[in-house]
């Protein structure tokens, strides 16, 4: 479906997305994952034929975007960062308004709005004006009007970022529907979980480049262990605790607040570390998720 | 930097696509936007024409009165306000505000059908306040030759010689406060000193050739030697081919704009 070599976006001097290598095949869902600034939004853009390559190449549903822009744009749905809803018209105009971009006609597009208002469980909603809309709400409505024209390849920038938890499952409900339905789709994000739910593949950005490839399971098993102990220690500076703790663990990391020993059995290394004698003030073993594997990979440092 | 261009081929033939956009949109305002669309025109007619008119001798201005010399002049001035205001906020509104362009870019259209489909819904506002202030005007006698039909397009064609460039000079806007200097020192003092209310002769001699050279002037005369029955063949198309100039140097400038700010 999207076949990226080399891809290349550099603004000036400033190479936001650097020589990337992308494969996305039918009726996956895969993710990009990475901290604000690397790049996945440029790299959505340019998949989205609406931003040029500076270099390298790329090629979606076996066509050239610098040539067949529009005939691919025609076959994508497209869930940009921020809504770009018409907030004075009702939601039902929002999609007969944006199948109309797409030349269908109205009878299909009416049709098929009822459908997707179905869909988007916004038909109680379809002839209220979309501005007083909740954040959820108008989520829905930009991924149900991404469908209208029963796109092939969905792509959703940051889908459920600055929803509430109930949107969010309700929206990851509708992305697996879709991907039952044999609908590809890519997806950016930065909530860990959100990838864990949703993407059979992913690869993880660090400024403009990909520093990690393949299943949330898979990366789990390369970049971290099956679990991780936490540890909190009545003491301002964790750091002397640790050189007491290096030989219990493949890796100890040290927080301001707290330890974490990355193991294979948390349980067991919790025994280890009371058996030394050492108190810690709460003792949480948990299993590794993607956020440990995205933490080490792209660093605990604030990006702004 | 060997950044490709992406191709667009066939450009603008999904133009209509985008003016049903702007029509749907239009539907739901219709109804305030002309009824404010000529209330100005006509409250200037009401008082420059049958208020103020009333002191002023007609004769030198080659008209019957000062209410029969003005009206075709805001016809002209009337068309360049409807395109002036529908080509600044909405079009800063369609960049960053609500972005409505970037929603008809992710779909199949193309930079040429956004602005060429945003362009012709202009025009059919201007067309819509035109015949509205035709009709007024008309009925309050201000014009009384049948040639107000032909006054009315060269409405529309001065309005739209405006509505390119700023389409051009909004696209290059960061915010709307470069829009407060053209209405101010732009668009009014060419509304007052471009021959709408007297004839530019009465300009000292440089600022009579800069009023000249202003698309309202042309639009004015024409407008105004349309119905008065003063026209000549060739003063008309040299009127409507200067406006032309500005309808396309600004549609070029336009699409270059609209490419430079949206394709990156």
């Amino acid at each position: 479906m999207i076949s990226a070599h080399r891809l290349t976006k550099r603004f000036g001097e400033f190479a936001a997305v650097d020589a990337i290598d992308v494969e996305v095949r039918r009726g996956e869902a895969f993710g990009f994952l990475g901290p604000n600034g690397a790049g996945k939004s440029s790299t959505m853009r340019m998949i989205g034929c609406v931003s040029p390559p500076t270099d390298g190449s790329l090629r979606i549903l076996g066509r050239d975007p610098a040539t067949d822009g529009p005939a691919i744009r025609a076959r994508l749905g497209v869930v940009p960062q921020r809504d770009t809803l018409d907030e004075e018209l009702t939601v039902r105009e929002n999609i007969l308004v944006y199948g109309r971009y797409f030349g269908l006609s109205r009878a299909h597009v009416r049709a098929k709005a009822d459908e997707l208002l179905e869909f988007a469980q916004l038909t109680e909603r379809a002839n209220s004006v979309v501005e007083p809309l909740s954040g959820g709400m108008k989520r829905r409505l930009t991924i149900a009007r991404s469908l209208v024209n029963d796109p092939e390849l969905l792509l959703l920038d940051e889908p459920t970022t600055g929803l509430d938890p109930q949107a969010r499952h309700v929206l990851w409900d509708r992305l697996f529907r879709l991907k039952r339905s044999g609908v590809t789709l890519v997806l950016t994000t930065h909530y860990m979980d959100e990838a864990e739910q949703l993407c059979d593949r992913l690869v993880v950005m660090d400024g403009g480049r990909i520093v990690a490839e393949g299943s949330p399971r898979e990366l789990i098993a390369l970049h971290s262990t099956r679990e991780v102990l936490e540890l909190r220690f009545a003491a301002d500076d964790h750091a002397p605790y640790a050189t007491k703790l290096t030989d219990l663990a493949e890796r100890v990391e040290v927080l301001p607040d707290r330890l974490l020993l990355y193991t294979d059995d948390g349980d067991a290394t919790a025994a280890a570390v009371q058996a030394r004698g050492l108190e810690p003030l709460s003792v949480l073993a948990r299993r590794s998720t993607l956020e440990d594997v995205f933490l080490h990979l792209t660093g605990r440092t604030l990006v702004d | 930097m060997a950044t490709t261009t992406l191709a667009q081929p066939r450009e603008g033939r999904m133009a209509g696509r985008a003016f049903a956009y702007w029509l749907a949109n239009y539907r739901r305002v219709w109804r305030g936007s002309i009824i404010s669309g000529f209330l100005g025109p006509l409250f200037f007619l009401l008082a420059m024409g049958f208020g103020l008119g009333t002191l002023v001798d007609g004769g030198g201005l080659g008209a019957p009165g000062y209410v029969e010399f003005i009206a075709p002049g805001i016809l002209a001035a009337q068309a360049m306000q409807t395109a002036v205001g529908e080509s600044t906020f909405p079009v800063m509104g369609a960049l960053k505000w609500q972005r409505q362009y970037h929603a008809m870019l992710a779909a199949p259209l193309g930079i040429a059908d956004l602005v060429l489909g945003h362009v012709a819904f202009v025009a059919m506002r201007i067309a819509i306040t035109s015949v509205a202030f035709a009709l007024v005007a008309v009925a309050l006698g201000a014009i009384t030759s049948w040639w107000v039909v032909g006054a009315v397009f060269a409405a529309i064609l001065t309005g739209l010689a405006f509505t390119t460039p700023v389409f051009a000079f909004a696209a290059r806007q960061d915010n709307d406060s470069g829009f407060n200097v053209l209405f101010r020192f732009i668009i009014m003092p060419m509304f007052l000193f471009s021959g709408t209310f007297f004839p530019v002769e009465q300009l000292p001699a440089g600022l009579e050739a800069v009023a000249m050279a202003t698309p309202l002037w042309h639009g004015v005369e024409l407008c105004r030697s349309l119905v008065m029955g003063t026209a000549t063949v060739a003063g008309s198309l040299g009127h409507v081919a200067y406006l032309l100039l500005w309808v396309v140097g600004g549609l070029w400038l336009a699409l270059a704009s609209f490419r430079k700010r949206l394709v990156t």
